[in-house]
Formats: C-alpha cells, structure tokens, sequence
C-alpha cells in the first residue's frame, strides 16, 4: 500500500468479523479507501452496511481483523501491528475529536465545563483550550452556564462539537450527528460541519442517514453488506 | 478548566437520594467506631484516674465478694459491713505501712432525690489523714472540717452543683434529719470526688450511731512489698484485703469482653457501609457505562477512568467518615450517658474520650476501607472499552 503525502487515512482491504456464538459476521468486508487532509467524507448506507464499524475502525476505536490501516504515515495495523488499549487512547487523544448522536454531555455540568472535560485528562501541547472563543465560534456563548437539559438538542451537538475539538483535532469523526435532530436543526448542524472543513481545513469524516447531510461533504461513499462504492 | 475532582463530585450529585443514603451508612459506622475507640481509651483513663486519685493502693473491709465491695468504693454505694476502729491502729504499725485512713460509708434512703427517691452516699473521713492522702484535691470554695466532730461537709463540685449548695449553706442528711454546715466545695476533678458529700468521720459515725467503719485506706511506702503486707492482713480476721491494681485489671478484662463484642459489632456495621459504597459507586459505574465510553474517546486512559470512580469512593468515605466523627463529638455526651446506665460501674470523668488522634485514626480506617471496597467498581469501570458503549448506542 503506498501512502502518499497529504494522507489523513489509509486503509486497505480492511474487515472486521464479529462473532456471536457460533455465528461469524462479516460486519465490513476488504474496504480500501484514503482520506486526505482536509476532505469531508460521508458515509452513507441502511442499518447493518458497516459504516459505523468502518468509522470506529478509521477513528482507531477498535482494531480490525484483519488489512491494514495507516494514520498520517503511521502504521496503525497490518504488517504485524497490533496496537493496545493505551496506545489507541494516545493515538485518539492526539489525531481525533468524535460527536455522536446521542452527544454524552454531562447533565450535571454546565455547558462551558462539558466542552472542557476533556481537557480534565489531556491537553495537546501548544493549544490554549480558549472554551469561551470556540463555544463563541459555534454561536453557543450565551449558553455557557447553562446546563444541558436548559438547550435544545441542535445546541446539544454543538456544545457537543465544540467538545471534541477542544483539544485541536486533526480529525474529526461524527456518527450520525444530526439523527436526532428535526430537518431544520439537522440544516443547522450540517452546515457547522461544512464550515470548520471548509474555515480550518478539518478533516471530518461523517456517517449519516440524512442524504442531505451526506451530499454537504466533497465525497460521498455508500456502503452495503461490509463493503464501500463510491461514485 | 474542569478538574477530576470536579467531575467525580458532579457525579455522585445525579442520584442524590443514593448518595444520602451511602453517606448515612458510613457515617453510622464512623460513629460507632470512632466512639468506641473514644470508649476504650475514655474508660481505661477515667478509671486509672479513679483509682490513682483514692490515694491508696490497698483497701482492708469486712469479707465479702472484694470487687462488689471496691466497686460500691468506688461508686460511694452503700451496704457494706463494717469493721472495728480499733483495727487501724494494728495496720498502721506494719513496716509496709506509709499511712492509714478509715472510712465510714453510709447511704440513706432521701424521698426528694429524683423521681421516686434516691440514695445519698455520704463518707466519713478522718480530717487529719485523708486530706493527707489526697494532696492533689483542690478547693473550689472552702476549706476541710475545722473540727473531728463538726457538724460540717464538703462537697464535691457535682454534688454541690446538684443539691444548688454554697459555702455556708445548710444539708439535710436524710432520714436523720440533721443539719451539717457546707464549708468547702472542691473543684472539678473528674473523678468520683465530684459526686461525694464528705463528712468527718466521728460525725457520720453519730449520725450512724456507729462506732465502726467500713473500710481501712493504705498507702504503702515507696518500693513496700504489697504482697507481703497482703498476706500479713489476711491472718486478720473476718477481713478482706483489695488491691486496687487487681480491681482495676478485673474491671478492665470484664470490660475486655464487653469490647470484644461492641468492636465486632461496628466491624460488622463498617462491612455493612462498605457493601453500601460497592453498590452504589458499582451501580453508578454500570449506568453510566457509555458516558465512560466517551471519556474514553476523549482521550481517558484506564488509570484516570480508575482514579475517577476512586475519586467517587474517596468523597463518600471522607465525607461520611468526617460527618460520622462529628456526630461522635457533638453527641459523645449522650454516648456517655448511655454507657454510664448499661455498665455496672463506669468511673467518674469523661468516659469517651474523642481526640484529634483518634478521628484522624477512624478517618484513616474509613478511608482505607472504603478505598479497597472502591477498587473492584473502579477497575470496571477503567476496562470499559469505548467501542462497548458506542456499538450499544444502536
């Protein structure tokens, strides 16, 4: 596999079986794809495709069966690299920012202290942790000593987004961010992301359901049955 | 920012029902222990002050059980059997001997003490040697007896305190209907001097239509063989002979076995606080399964995810555990109080004795205890996989 220079992702021939019982599922089956810096993909697919298993794969949340799989020019499997639990948390911790659909704020901490939690367990050399100027940024300042059950779900994600880039992300990992937000707080959402891609050159690597969200990044890779296509 | 202090005491705030309910339990045990400890050093110090401050290191009265009757000696109870005055004059030629004191116990029957009456202990002491023997007493107002046969008493601090008695004032002794005059009241010692009504000894025994006592106090020259003067009393007869040493080690080993018991009963209270801390930081951990996940994502190691939960564990123990200590102190009275009606003799002064030692000690354990019961949910919640709580979100 050659990894060429502006290279976010690599990954090559990746699969991931799981196993229940006696039953082996082919959750995603030799995918081979790259993702340069500063590219805003989207994953697309129905229930089962395995692209949520592909993202948690990408964003080093779990290891895969088996392929290879580099980040920025670093093995991170394949060719006999097999990296544990505390090195995948370092890796995490230095290339990635993730927001989910269900955003995991902290109700009993307001918003400004939810955004900064992760920095309570790292702190990326060289960055200032400014909460006030990225919760400014995400237009949620007026909101700050909130707690999360006084805002509404569309702010729930972007207290959650300003979360995860709190601590400068290379990448930035969302899964199903807006599947639980209406159409218009959906807009909303979609149209933050395409901001800090387009604004900062974030790399953001997006699953979702909603074709309206898929279509706002560059790329658009479907998946079925453990495999991606891409038009 | 946001420190993990911070989050971990967020945490325990979501259930704060539970939580109450964590803290009460250990603070329950924190109470019990740290007021036994109190009670064990408490009791043993009151008592070697009790017993020091008699003065006298062996006790001669009539036969009879010998700790029943250096406990009513200690108690000022009454009921005892008496001896010839004349016998104090034999002991006191012993070799052995420093100085000899007799006393007279009695205790009358008084309608107006309490509810349905009481007895008042009074002792009869010799003016010219029993003050000599209790150097250490100091008076608050007053002095001693002018006079062998005064119709005099002094008081301790307590007694005093209670029958609301002034220098100058009259006593009634009960039953008799005699008047004595109060000419000193003793300051507070802490010890069963502070209950007691002193008359002179030749007084009380008129009062008593007496002319016997009930017990012979003797201290012993420096480096005297107490065993030796021991067995020569023996040959006296229809008299017993009371080291004060034995009393205070029988009082100490019966109590001993009370300890025992109680001290299993808080270690049993302290398992019940801790299976209590278990659950709920285990059940907070489960719950919160996901929330852990994320933390992971975040960049958590499993060492922080540890210290958190351990975090968790070590709020509810400092604090109950500190809530617990101040209850001890605050109701340490009332604990006395307790103690005094279930024990068959409990010395003068305080009996639970709470000290800054003894709660950094209970703390300690607390503490320590609670941080062992915390590891198992703290390891659980630091293996917890980010994948486990993303893959269950659907």
């Amino acid at each position: 596999m050659m990894f060429e220079q502006g290279t976010a992702l690599a990954a090559h021939d990746l699969t991931r079986v799981y196993h229940r019982g006696n039953e082996k599922i082919r959750a995603l089956d030799g995918v081979s794809l790259t993702i340069r810096s500063g590219e805003f993909v989207s994953f697309m697919g129905p229930s089962g495709s395995g692209k949520t298993t592909l993202v948690n794969l990408l964003g080093c949340l779990e290891n895969p069966s088996s392929g290879k799989l580099h980040l920025g020019g670093r093995s991170i499997f394949g060719n006999g690299t097999i990296l544990g639990e505390q090195a995948l948390t370092r890796i995490r911790r230095e290339v990635f920012g993730y927001i989910f659909q269900n955003f995991y704020l902290i109700p009993t901490l307001t918003v400004r202290e939810n955004v900064a939690l992760p920095l309570a367990f790292y702190k990326k050399s060289g960055i200032d942790g400014d909460v006030e100027t990225l919760l400014k940024m995400l237009g949620m300042d007026h909101r700050m000593n909130h707690l999360p059950g006084q805002i509404s779900g569309g702010e729930m994600q972007r207290v959650a987004i300003a979360r995860a880039l709190v601590n400068r992300p290379e990448i930035l990992l969302a899964d199903e961010p807006t599947g639980n937000l209406d159409t218009k707080r959906s807009g909303e959402i979609g149209e933050v992301l395409q901001d800090l891609n387009r604004r900062s050159g974030l790399t953001i690597v997006m699953v979702t359901h909603n074709p309206l969200i898929g279509r706002l990044g560059g790329r658009l890779i479907e998946m079925r049955d453990g495999r991606a296509y891409e038009n | 920012m946001i420190s993990k202090f911070q989050i971990a005491f967020n945490n325990l705030l979501r259930k704060k029902a539970r939580t109450l309910l964590t803290l009460v339990g250990i603070m329950l045990s924190s109470w019990v222990l740290v007021s036994l400890l109190g009670f064990n050093r408490g009791y043993e110090h009151a008592l070697n002050r009790d017993i020091d401050n008699m003065g006298y290191q062996l006790m001669v009265m009539a036969k009879g059980c010998p700790y029943e009757a250096a406990t009513m000696m200690l108690k000022g109870g009454g009921g005892l059997r008496y001896i010839e005055q004349s016998m104090v004059d034999n002991i006191a030629c012993k070799t052995e001997v420093a100085d000899v004191t007799p006393i007279l116990m009695q205790a009358f029957f008084d309608p107006d003490k309490g509810d349905g009456g009481g007895i008042a202990g009074y002792f009869g002491v010799d003016p010219v040697s029993y003050p000599g023997m209790k150097p250490f007493l100091r008076f608050h107002k007053g002095g001693w007896f002018q006079e062998a046969e005064a119709s005099e008493a002094v008081m301790g601090y307590e007694a005093a305190e209670l029958e609301q008695r002034d220098v100058g004032d009259m006593i009634m002794v009960p039953e008799k209907n005699v008047k004595l005059t109060v000419v000193g009241i003793l300051e507070r010692t802490g010890t069963q001097d502070d209950g007691t009504i002193f008359v002179p000894l030749k007084t009380l025994q008129h009062i008593s239509e007496t002319d016997k006592i009930t017990t012979i106090g003797i201290k012993l020259k420096k480096d005297a063989d107490s065993a030796k003067l021991e067995n020569v009393l023996y040959q006296l007869p229809d008299v017993q002979v009371v080291s004060l040493t034995q009393v205070k080690q029988t009082i100490i080993k019966l109590i001993s076995t009370a300890r025992v018991m109680v001290f299993s009963i808080a270690l049993i209270a302290l398992l019940i606080a801790m299976v209590g801390v278990v659950n709920t930081v285990l059940m907070s951990v489960l719950e919160r399964k996901q929330e852990i996940g994320i933390l992971k994502t975040m960049g958590a190691m499993p060492a922080d995810i540890f210290r958190l939960v351990w975090t968790e564990t070590l709020i509810l123990c400092s604090v109950g555990g500190i809530a617990g200590i101040g209850l001890a102190v605050v109701f340490a009275r009332l604990s006395d109080i307790v103690i005094r009606r279930i024990l068959p003799y409990a010395p003068g002064g305080e009996l639970v004795a709470i000290d800054l030692t003894l709660a950094l000690l209970t703390l300690g354990v607390i503490v320590f205890v609670g941080l062992l019961s915390g590891i198992y949910p703290a390891w659980h919640a630091g293996k917890v996989r980010p994948m486990e709580s993303i893959r269950s979100e659907g």
